[in-house]
Parts: structure tokens; sequence; C-alpha cells
């Protein structure tokens, strides 16, 4: 009992982050299931969805504040895909990266010249930043919000691809991107609305991530991007279930190695993970066969 | 241009080069912005032309560079800390287990070596993987590194996440140019070699090099390996020209500007690599410089927007610029020669021949 009390604490932040890792993986797993694409800028969108949040609410009430930021960064995204990956599409798939490398260091540039370097505090959210006790430890409510919040807006989401006219072009455009074209799906649409989804997602991921750590910096949506890609390939990439399982399994060890004492390695770890799947079942834990992928 | 001519005149353009560094450096001040950029863009030459090597010439799309130069800076930092300084520099791991110090250069080849034997057991699993997985895998490599490189318990070995300071750096700018002018012809060498062509074929199609008889995992872990030696080797010059270097340094953003200098210099042009990372450097450290000015007039207008960081901003608007709109870069995949820009004004002008800028190869 008193091992549950001790790690109690790691294991809540593990399944809180997890979902917040889970809600930017879904970005990174659809559209490399439709494009291919590593979106390198995806951590960034989501780093700016919180400074969005963190300089409207000096001008106007959060429950004004939030919202705004979600369209916003959803139209970030929306303007992203069009401006940097469109051009690119008859390209090579390193030129897309690479644009995608661009387009990170773009935004990460622009949110220094914004902040000016410092790192900006993001404002406490009504509600979801009390504090509560769960089973005898002190949390905030978020924590106990973001896993159920993840699952809802999972299940709302498979719902949207299984049974929507736009959710069956998606999953034909990731099954076969040139007959879909030639079947009469207009890509272009399929695709914004893929960096929507994902966009929006992010923004919701950020508005939790951001309540916990408190610090918004240009470079903070880095790391949660990489791990995030990372969950997106443990579950097997171009599967949403996969990236969330993945990003709750990666979001907890992590947390529990923290709670070890190597916290040194929690970031190792994940890479490390990564390498051994990459190497042992390419194709994830859910991912479908596809002969060219490693 | 008989191949003999050809040489001598490469030959004499880079003693001229060296020469004309020379000259300069006892006329400006060396505390000139234009040697900052000469030293740190020769650093930088060096490092993009080896990722060049894998990127560029093998077709291996790799992103661990940040952490192979990590690998080599360490190297070069730790072998080279006089034993009198050791106190110091490792005041919190009471002077650190290493009490020798050896020469500059064997310190630097030491860094390289240590850097290329990562490599090797590093490609021995990941080199399995392609493209963007390759990618990946090696980026995560890297992060790898650099949280081991902090971790308290390697403290008296690598200094934890402290600064390590006081080792030997270089004062002349030809020093830079000398060692990377050296290194990337040892791998213009490697490039003309048999093994730069099996290179090549490896990029262009594997399996139709693996039919011609062309081991793909020996040739592949050939080149990670002597790419990232180079790495570690300019990560040591990095070390010298910073003179003092911290793991927390070598972000995977320092991999992704190597990246966009070959992209923007050519993938598969070495001297697309040397001349885009002096363009670089010198925009991001010292020709934008002005828009870092508040108080910028044009006549009696007041510029708007101008602050610390705004140069960053235009920066990295015209890389975008670049990666979308000039995809193939400065040099494609061709390399600058006197004999094509001879030839260039030979069918041009018809009298006017061998003129060309200098370029340092």
């Amino acid at each position: 009992m008193s091992w549950m009390e001790m790690n109690l604490p790691y294991l809540l932040a593990g399944i809180s982050v997890g979902g917040q890792y889970a809600l930017i993986a879904i970005g990174y797993t659809m559209v490399y299931g439709i494009l291919r694409l590593i979106n390198f800028a995806h951590g960034d969108i989501f780093m700016v969805a919180g400074l969005l949040v963190v300089y409207s609410t000096t001008i106007m009430p959060i429950y004004v504040a939030i919202p705004l930021m979600i369209v916003l960064t959803v139209l970030l995204g929306f303007v992203v895909e069009r401006v940097a990956y469109k051009p690119l599409r008859s390209a090579p798939r390193m030129s897309i990266m690479i644009s995608a490398i661009g387009v990170s260091y773009l935004l990460q540039n622009l949110a220094l010249y914004v902040t000016g370097g410092l790192s900006q505090q993001y404002p406490a959210i009504p509600w979801i930043s009390d504090t509560i006790q769960v089973f005898g430890a002190t949390t905030k409510r978020v924590t106990v919000i973001t896993p159920i919040l993840t699952i809802v807006l999972v299940a709302l989401l498979v719902l949207l691809i299984r049974y929507t006219k736009i959710g069956m072009a998606m999953r034909a455009a990731s099954k076969d991107f040139e007959t879909s074209q030639l079947m009469g799906i207009k890509i272009n649409s399929v695709i914004s609305t893929t960096f929507i989804i994902g966009s929006f997602l992010a923004a919701i991921g950020s508005l939790l991530f951001f309540t916990n750590y408190t610090g918004v910096t240009p470079t903070v949506g880095a790391m949660p991007g990489l791990k995030a890609f990372v969950a997106a390939v443990f579950g097997g990439i171009g599967s949403i279930p996969g990236a969330v399982i993945g990003a709750f399994i990666i979001g907890i060890c992590e947390n529990i190695i923290k709670g070890l004492g190597w916290t040194t390695f929690s970031d190792a770890f994940t890479f490390a993970l990564l390498i051994v799947i990459l190497l042992v079942k390419p194709t994830g834990l859910f991912g479908e066969k596809a002969t060219d992928k490693v | 241009m008989s191949s003999k001519t050809k040489t001598m005149w490469n030959v004499g353009l880079i003693a001229a080069l060296l020469l004309l560094l020379f000259l300069l450096e006892q006329v400006i001040p060396s505390g000139s912005m234009f040697f900052t950029v000469l030293k740190k863009g020769a650093i930088y030459a060096l490092v993009a032309v080896s990722m060049n090597l894998l990127n560029g010439f093998t077709g291996l799309f790799s992103l661990g560079q940040a952490g192979f130069m990590l690998l080599g800076a360490y190297t070069y930092a730790i072998l080279t800390i006089p034993v009198e300084s050791r106190n110091s520099v490792y005041q919190y791991f009471d002077g650190g287990v290493i009490q020798f110090a050896l020469p500059v250069p064997v310190a630097l080849i030491a860094g390289g070596i240590v850097a290329a034997v990562f490599a090797y057991l590093i490609g021995l699993p990941v080199l399995r993987l392609k493209s963007d997985y390759l990618a990946i895998a090696t980026l995560g490599f890297a992060e790898i590194i650099r949280a081991v490189f902090q971790w308290d318990k390697l403290g008296p070995v690598t200094n934890g996440s402290n600064l390590l300071r006081s080792y030997p750096t270089f004062k002349s700018v030809l020093y830079p140019f000398v060692v990377a002018g050296i290194c990337i012809a040892l791998i213009v060498l490697l490039i003309n070699s048999t093994y730069g062509r099996a290179f090549k074929a490896i990029r262009d199609d594997e399996i139709a090099a693996e039919a011609m008889g062309i081991n793909l995992a020996h040739h592949k872990r050939l080149a990670f390996v002597i790419s990232s030696f180079f790495a570690g080797i300019s990560g040591g010059l990095l070390a010298m020209y910073q003179t003092s270097i911290q793991a927390s340094m070598f972000k995977s953003a320092m991999t992704y500007e190597i990246l966009l200098i070959v992209v923007i210099g050519g993938i598969g042009s070495v001297t697309g690599s040397c001349i885009s990372s002096f363009l670089f450097i010198a925009c991001s450290e010292w020709w934008l410089r002005f828009l870092d000015n508040e108080n910028l007039y044009i006549g009696s207008f007041h510029v708007p927007l101008l602050r610390p960081g705004f140069r960053k901003v235009v920066f990295a608007v015209i890389i975008m610029l670049m990666v979308l709109f000039y995809r193939r870069g400065i040099m494609g995949d061709k390399e600058f020669s006197l004999e094509k820009i001879s030839n260039f004004f030979r069918r041009k002008r018809g009298k006017k021949e061998g003129k060309g800028g200098a370029s340092h190869e």
C-alpha cells in the first residue's frame, strides 16, 4: 500500500501526460497516414497554441481567449499546410520533410521574437487547475480530466472517420493516395481537414499540458512533439487507437522512470523505445503491414 | 584544361586564399564580425560537407549530426584541459578522473575517432531503417547522447551539466580553415574514389547497386562512420571556437541548421555546402544584425517591428522561401569549378578565361 501511495502521483502524472501526448500524436499519425510526412512543425503549432493563450488572456477574459486560441491554432495548421506543404506535393518526400523542418525553425524564431526569449507564465485556467484529492494523492483536476477528455475526443474522431463521408475519404487517401484521387476524392480538402483536426487536438492538448507545466518557451513544443511522434510510431503509424495507447504507455513509463529518480533518462528511454520498436516490430502495435516502411 | 593545370590552379587558389586571410588578419581587428563568420563558417562547412556525404551522396537521411559533434567536442575538451586547471573546471567532482592532457591535434583526432566508434555501434541496428525512420532514430540517438552526457554519475568525466572550459583554443582564423580544408579535401577524395561511386549508386537505386555487387550494409556503415568522424572533428573545432561547451548546446535545432545549410547549398554538392555555410553564418550572425536594432530610421521614418530577434524571423522566412521556391539550392548537385567558369566565359565572349571567385576546397 505504501508503495502505491508513493508512486500514485507519478502514475497519475503519467496518465495525464500520456493523454496530452495522445492528443498531439493523433496529429502526427493522421498526417503521416495520408502524406507520409513527419510533420516536424506539429510540436511548434502546439507551442504557438500555448503562447496564444498567454497573450490573449492579457486583453480578454479567459472564456473568450480559449475558443479564440483554438480557432487560431486550427487556422495556423491549415495555413502551414497550404503554404509550406501543398506546393511540394509532387516533390520528393525529403523536400516536404525539409520544408516541415523549415516551418518549425520559422515558428520557433517567431516565438523567440515575440517572447523575447523569456519563459512566459501560462495563466491558471479556473476549475481545471484547481487542486483535488485522488486516492489520497494531491493533484490538479486536469490530471483526472485529461484521460477522460482524450478518450472522448478519440472516440468522436473514430466515429467521424468511420461513419462520415470525409472520414471515408481520409481512409481511402491513406490507403492509396493516387487511386483515391482518380476516384474523385478532392485530395486537397481531405488533407486540409486532416491538418485542421490535428491542430484542433494539439490546441486542446496544449491547454491541458500547460496547465501542468506552466512555462511556455519557444522550444517547449519540440520535446513533446518528438515524444508524441514516437508514440505514434509505437502504436503503429496511421492507426489512431495505436497512437493513443502508445502515448499512454510512453507517458506512464516516463513518469515512473522519473519517480525512480532516473530523470536524466526519461527522455532517453523514449528514444530507446523507438529504436527497439523500429527494429523488432517496425509496423508498431496496430500498424498495417506495409512493405516499403522500413 | 588538363588535370595537371587544374590541380595547379586549385593549389594556387588555396594558397592565395590562405595568404589573403593571413594578410586580412594583420589589417582588420581580430574582434571583427568578419572573422567570427569565417571561423564559424569554416567549422560549419566541415560538418555540412560531412552531412552531405551521408544525405547527398549516400542517400541516408540522418539527423544525428549534433550528437556526433557533441561527442567530438566533449572528447576534445576532456582530453586537453590542462592538468592544473582541472580542479577549477571539475570543481564539483574533485578534479575529475582524467589527470593528463593530450596535445591538440591528437585530441581532435581522438574526438573524431570517438564519434566514429559510436557511429559504428549505433549504425549496427539503425542503418537497417530507411528514409524518415532512419532520420527519427538518429535524431533520437543524438538526444540520448545529450541526456547521458548531462548525467551526474558521469560527472567525473563529463563534468555533468556544467561547462567545460579553459582548454586550448585557436586564435588565428587560419586554424579552422586549414583543419576543415584538409578534412573536406579528404572527403572529396573519398567521394571521387570507388567507394564514392558505390555511395552514389546506393543513393540512386539500392536494389540495382546491390545487384552490381555492392555490399549495402558495409558501404552504408562506412559512409555513416566516416561522416560521423568528420562531424566529431568539427565538434572539436566548434569547442575551440566557443571556448566553453555544455551538452545542452547540441540540441536538435543544431542538426536542423546544418541540414538547412546542406539543402541551401544543394544536396550532393560539396562546394555548395561550403558556400552556403559561409552565407548562412554571415546572414544569421552578421548581415542581418541591423534588423535587431530598435532605433533604425530610414530618413525620418522609424522602421517598425525591429527589436532583438527580428533578424532570426527574417532569416527563417528567407530560408522558407529558398526551400519552397529554390529547391535545388545554390549549386544543385553540381560542383563549383574554375574549369566550368572558364568554359562559360570562353563560350560567351570568346576570349575571357580563367576567371573565378575564390572558393576554398
